[in-house]
């Protein structure tokens, strides 16, 4: 299978003056389409790892491949543009635009590819990908008009909107009851299923972890465990 | 629509009550610069008017010693042909005393062609009593000189020429040009008349010329003197003789443009702090736009394009309130006769010309800002709440 990610002996640390390495000589790849978490104490440096995955932030050293392309010298504009058009990104902490309503949100990232045009196609997608996370209801809400739990499920449904091939989520359910969260991991579950999406969600919830492929552990900024069933 | 416009106008509008803020201070700057522009030039133009709206920019006078000038209509055709020259006029004048009911008084007599002595002072439209003399030997008398002497309609003067010659004249009628020294000395005839009484043939005193263009009598000025090319002659402009007016003038409009600049840059410092604070506001809105792949300079836009509507809204709104001040101010602001204290100038290029630049300051304010979110790290944002 094609390693749609692949990074080699990455170290990020923190800081200039008091420094903090966070990662340590990390050396991991993806396959193209599956379906992996990431699991780990707080603090070991999985939101690290997820941020520098998705170019957000840059590794200190060390080398990351996206779709066998090396991203660590491309500039600003050329990972802008990667990240919108190959990126899905479901945050731990931010999720929506508050001066926007949900299926606008929604809409955003395909609005940035398309120079803020949304064509009749787009907006029916943006729908559907609202039903599918149970919004439909509260889809022209202001987001700051949603509760938590709503708020992640449209940043679910954003992340969606550009099909993109990488979906990186951190905590992606951290907001839900248990029911809820079951469902949504079912719902990435079948767009990895019919997309042939990867997916990589960072977790601290071993139960949803044992739903994935492949369990990597992170600890003190280590590869702990990587396993793959 | 493009995307940072979009969002521009969704933030302006999330954030209503800051929005009307900015705007309100926009047009409040932009107001007071409508509105002081147009009461300085008002004010320099009735200024203009009352100094030289009714006398000659241009005046050419004889250098002989007895003060006439010869062949003076092919020097008014050459003048003719000068552009913008607004009227030229000629007149035959000489001092002399008048005596009436043994009271003598020392006036000077002017002898003009009518129709072009109105266009320069107009006469016929001052004159409160009587006519124009139709007939030789008929006279206007000012005002204030016909209130001394308690002159009629129809009365005889007697006139002592510097040659001690006495000719009798005819009051046809009396004006009043608003300016008493004019009103108490001058006693206008036709230009016939007063060539005959003071034996000056066919040759005129003075040539008095109106152009349109006032600032630039000095240079008609100079020009007339190189064709005309006589040492015969002197020619005089309003400027020379005005300087104190035209300082006062420049030092008018230095400080109403210094007042608009002043203003201007406290409008601007407003603006660019308010939206500086909103880039802060916006970080985290900023951040997730970023993450997901919004361009530096897309994000940059969204704060241009929030100055540019600020500013189009404020210059838009601040036009219609400084017309609104400027219009109550020529309605209320009035004389015991209800002219306005000052006339207002709407020079609409100006009022433009200050729309367009509060626009442009805006933008300019917004540039700031602009940088800033270009220079924001999405991961600042992203990272923890
Ligand atoms: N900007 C920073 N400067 C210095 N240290 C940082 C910075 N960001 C994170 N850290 C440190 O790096 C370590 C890893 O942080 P990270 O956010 O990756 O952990 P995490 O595994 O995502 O934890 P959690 O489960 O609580 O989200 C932590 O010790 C944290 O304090
Ligand atoms: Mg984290």
């Amino acid at each position: 299978m094609d390693k749609i990610i692949n990074i080699k002996n990455l170290n990020k640390i923190y800081g200039t003056t008091i420094k903090t390495q966070v990662l340590f000589d990390i050396n991991l790849s993806f396959d193209s389409g599956s379906f992996n978490s990431i699991i780990g104490a707080s603090g070991s440096g999985k939101s690290s790892l997820l941020n520098i995955l998705g170019t957000l932030d840059k590794p200190t050293s060390g080398e990351l491949y996206i779709n066998g392309k090396l991203t660590t010298n491309m500039n600003k504009n050329e990972l802008a543009e990667l990240r919108n058009e190959t990126i899905g990104f479901i945050f731990q902490f931010h999720h929506l635009i508050p001066e926007f309503t949900a299926l606008e949100n929604v809409l955003i990232p395909h609005m940035i590819k398309n120079k803020g045009r949304i064509p009749k196609d787009i907006k029916e997608k943006a729908e559907d990908l609202m039903n599918l996370v149970g919004l439909s209801k509260v889809k022209n809400n202001l987001a700051t008009n949603m509760s938590g739990g709503q708020q992640q499920r449209a940043a679910i449904a954003r992340s969606l909107i550009n099909n993109p091939s990488i979906v990186l989520a951190d905590e992606p359910t951290g907001n839900l009851d248990s029911e809820s969260t079951e469902t949504v991991y079912k719902m990435l579950r079948d767009i990895n299923e019919k997309f042939k999406t990867t997916f990589i969600i960072v977790t601290h919830d071993k139960k949803i972890a044992e739903m994935t492929d492949r369990i990597i552990e992170i600890k003190d900024g280590k590869i702990n465990l990587d396993i793959l069933r | 629509m493009s995307l940072p416009f979009k969002i521009a106008l969704r933030f302006l509008k999330s954030n209503i009550g800051q929005t009307i803020l900015i705007i309100i201070g926009i047009s409040i700057g932009v107001s007071v610069q409508v509105f002081i522009g147009s009461l300085i030039q008002g004010l320099q133009k009735s200024l203009l008017d009352t100094t030289i709206g009714s006398s000659p920019h241009i005046t050419i006078l004889s250098t002989n010693d007895n003060k006439l000038i010869g062949d003076w209509k092919e020097k008014v055709n050459i003048i003719e042909d000068f552009s913008d020259i607004k009227t030229i006029s000629v007149s035959s004048d000489s001092p002399s005393f008048i005596n009436f009911n043994n009271k003598t008084e020392s006036v000077l007599i002017r002898g003009f062609l009518p129709d072009k002595a109105n266009n320069i002072y107009k006469i016929e439209n001052n004159i409160y009593e009587g006519k124009f003399p139709s007939e030789e030997y008929q006279v206007l008398v000012g005002k204030e000189l016909s209130d001394s002497l308690g002159l009629f309609i129809g009365d005889k003067i007697e006139i002592i020429t510097p040659q001690r010659e006495m000719i009798d004249f005819t009051i046809s009628g009396f004006y009043d040009l608003k300016i008493a020294s004019i009103n108490r000395s001058w006693i206008i005839t036709n230009l016939e008349t007063s060539q005959k009484v003071f034996d000056f043939g066919d040759f005129v005193t003075s040539i008095e010329i109106q152009v349109n263009e006032v600032f630039d009598a000095d240079l008609i000025a100079s020009n007339i003197i190189s064709s005309l090319n006589s040492s015969e002659i002197d020619v005089q402009n309003w400027k020379d003789q005005n300087q104190q007016l035209l300082s006062g003038l420049n030092g008018q409009s230095v400080s109403s443009i210094m007042i608009q600049v002043f203003v201007m840059i406290s409008v601007l410092l407003g603006i660019a702090s308010v939206l500086a604070i909103s880039v802060v506001q916006r970080s985290k809105q900023i951040g997730i736009l970023k993450a997901m792949g919004i361009k530096d300079k897309s994000s940059s836009m969204i704060f241009i394009y929030q100055g540019l509507l600020l500013g189009l809204a404020g210059a838009l709104v601040g036009v219609f309130l400084g017309l609104g001040l400027s219009f109550m101010f020529s309605k209320f602001a009035v004389n015991p006769d209800g002219t306005p204290v000052v006339p207002l100038y709407l020079d609409y290029s100006f009022i433009a010309l200050s729309a367009i630049i509060a626009t442009a300051a805006s933008v300019i304010a917004a540039l700031i800002p602009a940088r800033k979110t270009s220079k924001l790290n999405p991961i600042e944002v992203i990272r923890n709440g």
